[in-house]
């Protein structure tokens, strides 16, 4: 075998593919017979029954669609027709913000949670109790402080990225190995000095690892909190071409939904390569 | 704070540069009560003496050197050094640990100069650096500097530990078993390393030890304690032979098989039957100081005070 795994791979991996989109071509290439009937019906009854094709779009459909947005997709027509970059940049922007929010609590008060037994023991039972909250049972609450749709999503993707933060924070600089305290101790660093010197590098890899899940899971609950409290975003994009029927539209979504999540995922995990430390 | 006699006299100073008086280490017992790991260990150290402490597994060893670093304090008793009470860790006294504790995500510069910025906290870096990679040369790592604790062999990672500790340049240096995890070759040349440079620098030196060879290679003095709980400096011993002895044909020399002998001996029976039978006249503050090998063989009336 002159090939390597990687390549085999790859091989297997397109060949999956390629059967993926020929069998989705067939299931919608439409069953056939065409009824007549009265127009008004028909147009009740939609494409199904009129042109024999299936109202499920082929990839051919959704190949055309995507184009479509490459071409222009920042667009702007009024509240219920703005272009998929418009939308996902409203998405991004604001899991970006509630994230960062997350990033600056999470991270001292895990600080402070990992190194005093005592603030951990007091806290742990507010973390347990919010911690299994879904973050959309938070949307009603914040609507009704807040009063704005937007700034309550960001307080959603706040609060559900900070747990993960926290938690990974606060195990990190409480299992800092005792030996490198030692060192920092015989060597009468300060307080700071050490906070910065020994734990947060000792810790980063933990802390990063934690702030992976909480991107991962903030980039799952916008689309969810879109959704619910529509306005923008590409939560609301997907509600609003699912009221349209527009299936190719959904589907379109889904794949740049996935590739967004992929590529914050790995920058995390680039930085997440950076401090880790081999023993 | 517990009074500390001060010492006037220089000479006196130097006697007891290192003064341990009258320590103790407990712990709550599972049962309710305590265990007490050690109590009233008395001895003290010479200015620029290396000085051994051989005892098994779990008799207390780590904890007086983590005293003496000041990583812990004492339950009872007071250690001081050159007059003054330990309270705490100190930049005067550079611990060498068992496991290098190296900060694995600094280079081998960057581990030596940690510790160096950390005493010189106005230098530059350059200053920094050029004194880090001074010691770093001195124990032969000239061309691993910019390698990462995990690039390093073990004895690369305890010379580096042994280069952090003398940056500092301390007034002590405590060494925890710092050759244990070391092949036979490795361990020999970095014992002679290690001797060259105390005898160079003249450091004072605490080390704990396994191994009954190394101590004779390199102490001038070596504490005998007893197994635990309850352990207790049986004697210290002082090493008959020659100051300028080399490794290689320590064996060789007409005392060694007498220390040798003794220390096995104490390690084999001694430090089990010890505080069964409490020789006549042993007082915990002044532990006999004795030396194998001397001409006139020892009684215990003969010992001397340490
Ligand atoms: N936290 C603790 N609780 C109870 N016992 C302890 C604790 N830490 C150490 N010990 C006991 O103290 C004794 C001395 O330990 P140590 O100083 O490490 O011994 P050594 O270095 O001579 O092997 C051991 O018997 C150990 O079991
Ligand atoms: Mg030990």
């Amino acid at each position: 075998m002159l090939t390597s795994l990687n390549q085999r791979a790859l091989i297997v991996s397109l060949l999956i593919f390629g059967v993926f989109l020929l069998a989705w071509h067939l299931a919608t290439q439409g069953s056939g017979s065409v009824q007549q009937m009265d127009p008004e019906y028909a147009k009740l009854m939609g494409l199904t029954a009129t042109k024999g094709t299936s109202a499920m779009p082929g990839p051919l459909d959704v190949a055309a669609k995507i184009w479509e947005h490459l071409k222009s997709p920042f667009y702007d027509r009024g509240p219920n027709d703005k272009g998929i970059g418009i939308q996902l940049a409203y998405s991004i922007a604001r899991v970006m913000t509630g994230y960062f929010i997350a990033v600056l609590v999470a991270l001292p008060l895990g600080f402070l949670i990992g190194m005093s037994p005592m603030m951990s023991k007091a806290l742990d039972p507010f973390i347990q109790i919010m911690k299994p909250v879904s973050p959309l049972a938070w949307m009603p609450l914040a609507l009704y402080t807040i009063k704005d749709s937007s700034i309550s999503s960001i307080f959603v993707i706040f609060i559900c990225s900070v747990w993960p933060m926290l938690i990974n924070t606060a195990f990190g600089v409480a299992s800092v190995r005792k030996e490198w305290l030692n060192v920092a101790r015989t060597l009468e660093v300060t307080p700071i000095r050490k906070a910065f010197t020994i734990i947060l590098p000792a810790a980063a890899p933990t802390i990063f690892t934690g702030m992976r899940i909480s991107i991962g899971i903030a980039w799952l609950v916008i689309v969810a909190a879109e959704m619910l409290v529509g306005g923008t975003g590409i939560g609301y994009f997907v509600w609003n071409e699912w009221n349209n029927l527009s299936i190719s539209n959904v589907i379109v979504s889904i794949l740049v939904i996935g590739l967004v999540g992929m590529v914050l995922d790995q920058i995390l995990a680039m930085f997440a390569r950076m401090v880790t430390y081999p023993e | 704070m517990t009074p500390v006699n001060l010492v006037v006299n220089d000479t006196a100073a130097n006697e007891k540069f290192i003064s341990i008086e009258g320590i103790a280490r407990r712990y709550p017992a599972p049962g309710g009560g305590s265990t007490t790991i050690f109590e009233n260990i008395w001895f003290s150290m010479k200015r620029g003496e290396f000085c051994c402490v051989i005892g098994h597994s779990g008799c207390g060893k780590t904890t007086v050197l983590n005293m003496l670093a000041g990583l812990e304090l004492p339950d009872d008793g007071v250690n001081i050094v050159d007059g003054y009470a330990i309270e705490g860790p100190s930049l005067d006294r550079a611990v060498i640990f068992q496991s290098h504790a190296l900060l694995p995500w600094r280079t081998v510069l960057g581990n030596v100069a940690y510790a160096v910025s950390s005493k010189w906290r106005d230098w530059k870096k350059d200053k920094v650096n050029a004194h880090a990679q001074k010691y770093i040369e001195l124990v032969g790592l000239g061309a691993s500097l910019h390698k990462r604790p995990s690039e390093l062999s073990g004895g690369m990672k305890q010379r580096v530990g042994i280069a952090r500790a003398l940056s500092i340049e301390p007034k002590m240096m405590l060494m925890d078993e710092p050759f244990s995890a070391l092949d036979a070759l490795t361990r020999g040349s970095l014992q002679d390393e290690v001797r060259r440079i105390c005898l160079d620098t003249g450091q004072s030196t605490f080390m704990i030890t396994h191994d009954v060879d190394e101590a004779i290679y390199l102490a001038d003095k070596i504490v005998l304690m007893t197994n635990g709980p309850g352990a207790m400096v049986a004697e210290i011993v002082e090493n008959p032979l020659p100051r300028n002895r080399d490794r290689i044909n320590l064996h060789k020399l007409p005392d060694y098989y007498a220390v040798r002998n003794h220390l096995i001996d104490f390690l084999v029976t001694g430090s089990k039957i010890f505080r069964d039978n409490i020789p006549a006249g042993y007082d915990p503050r002044k532990p006999p100081l004795v030396r194998p090998g001397a001409d006139k063989p020892l009684t215990p009336g003969d010992r001397k005070a340490a």
